[in-house]
């Protein structure tokens, strides 16, 4: 395959997703806050709630929308762009994302509607219905996504098919309960409720620092403050480290996240600050703290954390076993029946991916030498510098939030809200909880490289056949529709923030034509 | 408990269900995308732009969910379709999600500001979000009955052979017209039922009565095109309904009138495009008499009777390939594996009778016309 499209196609993909990754977490987040303040006022009956819930809801229908728009590009662009890895993977991978549209984007799109058109419809509790459902839906939306992007990252339950060439499902149930996945919803659902706090704590902490609308900021502050306390915790102690002793390429993620270049012995060391280098394989000016990672990656003293080096050796075996399972593939393509094959396909074949790196250098992986079997198995190793650098900056801002929400909580308390340097703190917060969260993205995703599916499919096998040219008109043309809707989502929200929450949903009487002068210029 | 749902019967249950998608498809996000496209013609101050937007105002979310669910759903039972598919129509899917993109964007931000720049655009961009997706879409179609030049290779791997200026046809075109004119007799018959006597809903009558004669041409000369234009395909040689899914199993041949083996051998098929003719032609007389129960009825069978025409003549192929007939996807080569159908199946008994409930008691509970009064008070309103 030609490596400029695989380049472009991981390009547009990576662009697409984070963008639709800046919307979907504070929809999670959101949706839920919104479900905590409705409650209140369904309990207590004070109007005050009722105004600070529709305030919120404004913020939560301009953001959810654009999670809606960009959406739809991701659930075609499997088949747009990735078609081989539709092929090869449809059998598992479809599943989750058909169930995902069928039990929660229906069930969230649905009731979204009621939610914003039925305050004078339903009763009270009718309404906190409607919300409630907005966010379950949303929150089984990305348990199902996870499901499936789990999946790519631990393949359990499948099993490579030679007739059909792809591969297929043998146990539902092990893809359902994968353990990837479960670590990521709480991980990243977690993200969401964070990035949703910091959201309404921000812009409580400029009301109150401008002095407008405290009633409702200072009750939106407590609610972001205990919410966002307890979600930031969840976000650290939760993170994702439980899924690294299950495969060979987390495995490697981990190491690649501790430059770790060979085994040490147990209980690791985690080091705070080095410049991995790639070149020498080694990392300059290291500054360790030790036995924390083994905690950390093994939750115990004596388990090791196994070395990039030692985890290359593994890769090459398994290479050499996939060429094997590769030359069996070709033969049963001719001659299914073939009882050689067949038995060498049995013994082999779960390194069928393996096989299949080779294919980066080479048309045919049976006329590999040693030499090109040690190169493909470094290619197993990924951006090292990268994830390092990701994990740290992500988790620097996962204590940092621990921090800032304790500091909010303790404060609204003791019902403190006129200590100014913690308001400016909190508004200057604002942009972080995103960039923790792309960076969660880039660190797992990144990290899975060169595996589209990890010992399955490599990414480079996993594009379809397009054009550069196909490829550089999407790539521009979602960039600039992306990019024009980014300002009008921001100014719309900056708006919305000025205006304050008595402004109402809408201008009532806004266009002087009503009724007389013909609508502005369409044709 | 798999006894009666052997492998053959599986796929058939998801050709099925993969025109039951289609169709639900059509029905509901129909009235949005006819809706759209309607309105710079129905509705020409800001209160009647936003009385004809209203209209699908609290539903057009769910509705367009369909249409991700035939994603989603095609993806899981027909992999190979879903790869061949999207990735042959590479462009024409881009043009088609630029413009959805910008329907739900223009619903929701429309309203948030007063200009009448600003209000002027998000029509444009609700206009081309219902115009273009419902063209691209009946194009799409007409090439799929035409054949698409792509190929597989051993591995399975797709290559496309085809343009995207090759996509357009005297008979794509009239396909995606066809599509157009569906689209807004249904948006037109929504309109009708769902706003206050006036203006809006006399326009929407009037265009909508026009868009059911213009497809029921439209349709007949389809079918014209199809019976003596040189398409169709034929399997040549035995069919394996219960064998893996590899299509290049199966051998096809091309063959000039293919399409209508099916109703040679079975007459009674004859009762759909006679329902897509009929159907539109009650809505026709619904929406020139005023009648709403029948113009919505006759838009919806007129739709399904259309989809299941296609659907039904080219059965079993679902995609067949122009340049390797040998390439062509059909019901028995290109599914998912028995056990990932049977567990979709499963999903969609337990959920699809859900989410029709749900979303029944919501349009309930959001029943009764739009008026201009309610649009000059309630807040709430887009
Ligand atoms: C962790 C959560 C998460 C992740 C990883 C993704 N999404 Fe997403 N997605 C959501 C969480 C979500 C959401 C929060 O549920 C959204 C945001 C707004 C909304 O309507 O639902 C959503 C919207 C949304 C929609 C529009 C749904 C609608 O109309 O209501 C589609 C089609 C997708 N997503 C598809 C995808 C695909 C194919 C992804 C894989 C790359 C993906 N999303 C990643
Ligand atoms: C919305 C959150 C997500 C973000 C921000 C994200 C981010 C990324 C990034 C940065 C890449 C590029 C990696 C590279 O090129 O090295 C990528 C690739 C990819 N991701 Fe994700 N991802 C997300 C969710 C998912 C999910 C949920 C799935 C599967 C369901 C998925 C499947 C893929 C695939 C198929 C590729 C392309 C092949 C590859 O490069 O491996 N991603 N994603
Ligand atoms: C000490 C704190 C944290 C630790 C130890 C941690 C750990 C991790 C790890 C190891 C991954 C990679 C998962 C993989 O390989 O697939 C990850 C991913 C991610 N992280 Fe964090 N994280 C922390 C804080 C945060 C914070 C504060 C946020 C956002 C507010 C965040 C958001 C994400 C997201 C969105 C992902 C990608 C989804 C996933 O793989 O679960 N993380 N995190």
């Amino acid at each position: 395959m030609d490596s400029g499209i695989v380049d472009l196609s991981r390009l547009q993909f990576a662009l697409t997703a984070l963008y639709h990754f800046l919307f979907v977490p504070l929809t999670l987040g959101l949706s839920f806050m919104l479900v905590i303040m409705e409650s209140v006022y369904v309990m207590t009956g004070r109007p005050i709630w009722r105004t600070v819930t529709r305030f919120w809801g404004t913020i939560f229908g301009i953001n959810f929308v654009l999670g809606v728009a960009t959406g739809l590009t991701m659930e075609f662009q499997f088949g747009t762009n990735w078609s081989y890895f539709s092929t090869y993977a449809g059998d598992i991978f479809g599943a989750p994302l058909a169930i995902e549209g069928l039990m929660a984007f229906f069930l969230e799109a649905t009731f979204v509607g009621l939610m914003f058109f039925g305050w004078n419809r339903l009763s009270k509790l009718g309404h906190l219905f409607a919300t409630f459902m907005v966010a379950v839906g949303t929150n089984f939306s990305a348990l199902w996504i996870l499901i499936a992007n789990g999946w790519m990252q631990n393949p359990v339950g499948s099993q490579f098919n030679p007739e059909t060439m792809r591969m297929e499902v043998t146990d539902f149930a092990a893809v359902l309960l994968n353990p990837v996945p479960q670590a990521k919803f709480v991980h990243t659902v977690s993200a969401g409720y964070v990035i949703a706090s910091v959201v309404v704590l921000a812009i409580s902490a400029l009301y109150l620092l401008q002095g407008r609308w405290t009633g409702m900021a200072r009750r939106s502050m407590t609610v972001a403050a205990a919410f966002g306390l307890a979600s930031s915790l969840s976000v650290v102690v939760l993170g994702d480290e439980s899924g690294y002793a299950l495969t060979d390429n987390q495995k490697m993620k981990l190491a690649a996240i501790e430059a770790a270049w060979h085994t040490q012995p147990a209980p690791a060391g985690i080091t705070v600050f080095g410049l991995p280098d790639l070149e020498t394989r080694t990392t300059r000016y290291a500054v360790e703290v030790p036995w924390v990672l083994g905690l950390i990656a093994t939750r115990s003293l004596d388990k090791q954390v196994t070395g990039m080096s030692e985890l290359v050796l593994l890769a090459q075996e398994r290479i050499e076993s996939g060429v094997r399972a590769y030359g069996a593939v070709q033969t049963l393509k001719a001659d299914p029946a073939n009882v050689a094959a067949r038995e060498a396909f049995a013994r082999d074949g779960r390194d069928l991916g393996y096989g299949l790196l080779l294919k980066r250098t080479m048309d045919d992986p049976r006329r590999a030498t040693p030499w090109q079997i040690q190169q493909a198995a470094w290619d197993t190793v990924p951006d090292v510098p990268l994830m390092f650098w990701s994990f740290r900056a992500m988790a620097g801002l996962g204590f940092f939030f621990i921090g800032l929400f304790a500091t909010a909580f303790l404060l609204c308390s003791l019902r403190r809200f006129d200590q100014r340097w913690f308001l400016r703190l909190a508004v200057l917060a604002l942009p972080l909880p995103w960039i923790a969260a792309e960076l969660g993205w880039v660190l797992s995703e990144f990290g899975r490289q060169p595996w589209a599916i990890e010992g399955v499919l490599p990414t480079g096998l996993a594009a379809s056949t397009l054009s550069r040219g196909q490829l550089w008109t999407t790539l521009i043309g979602f960039t600039l529709i992306y990019g024009a809707l980014a300002v009008i989502e921001i100014g719309l929200i900056v708006r919305t923030v000025r205006r304050g929450p008595y402004a109402g949903h809408d201008d009532l009487a806004p266009v002087p034509d009503i009724g007389a002068q013909p609508a502005p210029a369409f044709a | 408990m798999h006894l009666a749902l052997d492998y053959s019967m599986l796929r058939l249950i998801w050709w099925v269900l993969l025109g039951v998608l289609l169709i639900g498809f059509a029905l509901t996000d129909g009235w949005d995308l006819g809706i759209g496209t309607l309105l710079p013609f129905v509705a020409r101050t800001d209160v009647e732009r936003r009385m004809a937007i209203n209209v699908v105002g609290p539903t057009w979310e769910g509705n367009q969910v369909w249409f991700i669910l035939g994603g989603g759903a095609i993806f899981a039972a027909w992999p190979f379709v879903y790869a061949v598919s999207f990735s042959g129509f590479y462009l024409a899917m881009f043009v088609v999600l630029a413009a959805l993109i910008l329907r739900p964007v223009g619903f929701k931000y429309r309203s948030k500001r007063p200009g009448l720049g600003w209000r002027a655009g998000w029509d444009w961009a609700l206009f081309v979000g219902g115009f273009v997706p419902s063209l691209v879409f009946g194009v799409a179609i007409g090439n799929v009955l035409q054949g698409l030049p792509f190929r597989l290779n051993s591995d399975l791997r797709t290559y496309y052979e085809g343009s995207f200026l090759g996509l357009f046809t005297p008979f794509t075109l009239l396909c995606g017209l066809l599509s157009v004119a569906m689209v807004v007799v249904h948006g037109g018959a929504y309109l009708m039922a769902k706003l206050e006597h006036g203006p809006v809903r006399q326009r929407a009558r009037r265009y909508g009565g026009f868009a059911a004669i213009l497809s029921i041409a439209l349709f007949a000369l389809g079918g014209a095109f199809v019976a003596f234009g040189d398409m169709g395909f034929r399997i040549a040689g035995t069919i394996d309904p219960f064998g893996a899914s590899n299509p290049l199993r199966t051998t096809a041949v091309q063959e000039a009138g293919g399409w209508l083996a099916n109703y040679a051998a079975n007459p009674w098929m004859i009762s759909l495009p006679a329902l897509g003719l009929l159907g539109a032609g009650l809505a026709w007389l619904g929406l020139r008499r005023g009648w709403e129960a029948p113009a919505l009825a006759g838009s919806a069978l007129s739709s399904l009777g259309i989809i299941a025409t296609v659907g039904l003549s080219m059965f079993p192929f679902i995609l067949p390939s122009v340049i390797d007939p040998h390439s062509s996807l059909t019901v028995w080569n290109a599914s998912s594996s028995e056990r990932t159908l049977f567990l979709m199946l499963v999903a969609t008994v337990v959920f699809l009778p859900l989410v029709l409930l749900y979303t029944a008691w919501v349009y309930r509970m959001l029943w009764g016309r739009v008026t201009s009064a309610a649009i000059a008070t309630d807040p709430d309103l887009y």
